[in-house]
């Protein structure tokens, strides 16, 4: 029996009015893999992501997720969207806002049940907040808030989990965590998806990577070379590997900081 | 407060319920505030106070194509608002930039529609002051089982679907992943607004139904941090509103909806400031345990 790949994206387009947010890109990854995808900002990462997940229909190409459509299977999919797009003003508590990612499985006008009740308290203390069950998301730091919308993503036991930019809001300490929890995660068999602008980090964990500005390059090996990040990035990368690697990222951060004072 | 002075109140109070229009009026308030709870923390959570002042005004229009062709009020305005809601939901979730834009033209275009088709009609008067404030002083009978009705309606709805309204309303992108079909999850939103917005202009007026659906609302949520509890205040909220704010106007003398209001309103303002000092206290606070060593005090 050959079981599909997790993703198949095939020559998929996709245009902000008549600017292509992503040309022409096609990659595949299996079940199991970690794929790490990275790219500047602006560069189309979270709309790949949200092709992948169907939210967003490609303008031309196909995906499938699961080996099905996407608005079919990504039910099977646990989804970590960037902390900074969620509303931290909204009045919920921790503990409602990790049952919420058993709402949709429970079904339609269903309340839910005990058992779910304490598999959402379970994930709340597997990833550390179990002192915070019962405060607001307000009250959160953006770190914690990150932990939330984890819990809430693996609370229905995805086989594949996407993440966006989940440690752009959390220490060094706080995103050692996060990924040691996704490699073991990994190891378990569930397919893991990352996106990330930060190399450093991503390189560590990752088994492929994605590069993406516009197109995208896809490794099968998870090794960046230097002519693809020149390529993805636009600018010439000093790419020091796993060792010292937080220099390509402070380089960026230099350039984009000194355009947006530009603009 | 004397004991005596507490007996005399309460003896007025029970004289003021012999008459059945301070009874209705009461009544009234009481099924208005649950509709405008429950549905205005959803226009509240979901920043939906535009698009419900916008079904409210543009329901002048459905007044008016009634007076028009000299059918029924209600069996004009209902289709024209639940058109014209449906219209303002596709604006705001497929063109989500220039949404308030759109809303405001069907806005004023709903009423421009309105007035013009009653000036067509020959002989028929229509009287615009008692559509943004309704009476609710003369609220009939028949009127308080339709919006008991109303209530019911929404309380299931709203009950039924309640973890698919949180999700949906904290974080869409992550509920239409997960399984939620949030469109239509959203229309059904916004049919509830369209429906209370409508039944409740009729008794307590355009203006009324905007400050019940979005005052008591903003104020629950100033101190609750759960949506259930949120509805639960805000409907408690209102329905002190609307009484405490009818009982005035009738010892005052001053018109009823817009003492409401003004209690609702005064209240609202009374509730900012409270909220505002109160962090402003939690901020010092974490300022000064975050600073214990240092010394400094911050200017």
């Amino acid at each position: 029996m050959t079981r599909p790949p997790a993703i198949e994206v095939s020559h998929v387009s996709y245009y902000f009015r008549n600017e292509a947010a992503v040309r022409d890109v096609s990659f595949s990854i299996e079940e199991g893999d970690f794929l790490g995808i990275i790219g500047p900002n602006g560069g189309g990462k979270t709309t790949l992501l949200r092709l992948i997940l169907g939210v967003l229909k490609p303008d031309a190409g196909t995906i499938r997720l699961l080996g099905d459509h996407p608005a079919t299977s990504r039910r099977s999919a646990g989804y970590v969207p960037q902390e900074t797009s969620t509303n931290k003003e909204f009045p919920i508590l921790v503990r409602d806002a990790v049952r919420m990612g058993l709402a949709a499985a429970r079904g339609m006008g269903r309340q839910l049940t005990r058992e779910n009740k304490t598999a959402a308290d379970a994930m709340i203390d597997t990833v550390g907040l179990g002192a915070l069950r019962n405060v607001t998301i307000g009250e959160l730091s953006g770190g914690q808030r990150q932990k939330v919308l984890l819990a809430r993503a693996l609370v229905a036991k995805p086989k594949i989990l996407f993440l966006d930019e989940p440690t752009a809001s959390i220490d060094t300490t706080g995103t050692d965590e996060i990924y040691q929890h996704l490699e073991r995660l990994n190891n378990a068999g569930t397919t893991v998806v990352l996106v990330s602008h930060n190399i450093s980090v991503v390189s560590k964990y990752i088994k492929s990577v994605a590069c993406i500005n516009k197109e995208l390059y896809f490794h099968a090996d998870g090794k960046l070379d230097e002519a693809t990040l020149t390529k993805t990035f636009g600018c010439p990368v000093d790419f020091v590997d796993h060792g010292v690697p937080h220099r390509v990222f402070h380089e960026h951060e230099k350039r984009h900081g000194g355009d947006r004072r530009h603009a | 407060m004397s004991t005596r002075n507490a007996t005399g109140e309460t003896a007025a109070m029970l004289d003021l319920m012999h008459y059945d229009f301070m009874r209705n009026a009461l009544t009234a308030g009481f099924l208005v505030s649950i509709a405008c709870g429950v549905v205005g923390t959803l226009v509240v959570v979901n920043r939906l106070s535009f698009l419900a002042g916008g079904v409210a005004h543009a329901a002048y229009g459905g007044l008016g194509l009634s007076a028009f062709f000299g059918i029924s009020p209600m069996a004009g305005t209902i289709p024209f608002s639940i058109v014209s809601s449906l219209l303002m939901g596709v604006a705001s979730r497929r063109q989500k930039e220039r949404s308030d834009t759109i809303i405001g033209v069907m806005w004023a275009l709903g009423m421009a529609i309105g007035i013009i088709l009653i000036d067509l009609k020959p002989g028929y008067f229509a009287d615009l002051m008692s559509y943004l404030f309704g009476s609710i002083l003369a609220v009939p009978h028949s009127s308080l089982y339709l919006m008991a009705a109303l209530d019911c309606i929404i309380l299931l709805i709203v009950v039924g679907l309640y973890k698919e309204f949180l999700s949906m309303s904290y974080d869409e992108e992550f509920a239409l992943v997960s399984g939620v079909p949030v469109a239509t999850l959203y229309y059904v939103m916004i049919l509830l607004i369209a429906l209370t917005v409508i039944m409740l202009i009729r008794v307590v007026g355009l203006i009324l139904v905007i400050a019940l659906c979005t005052i008591p609302a903003s104020i629950a949520e100033m101190f609750t941090k759960d949506l259930r509890r949120m509805m639960a205040i805000a409907t408690a909220l209102g329905m002190f509103f609307t009484t405490g704010g009818l009982l005035l106007s009738y010892y005052c003398n001053l018109t009823s909806g817009a003492t409401i209001i003004m209690v609702a309103g005064i209240f609202y303002v009374i509730s900012f400031v409270v909220r505002s000092r109160r962090q402003n206290g939690m901020r010092q606070r974490c300022r000064d345990s975050a600073t214990p060593r240092s010394g400094v005090t911050n200017p």
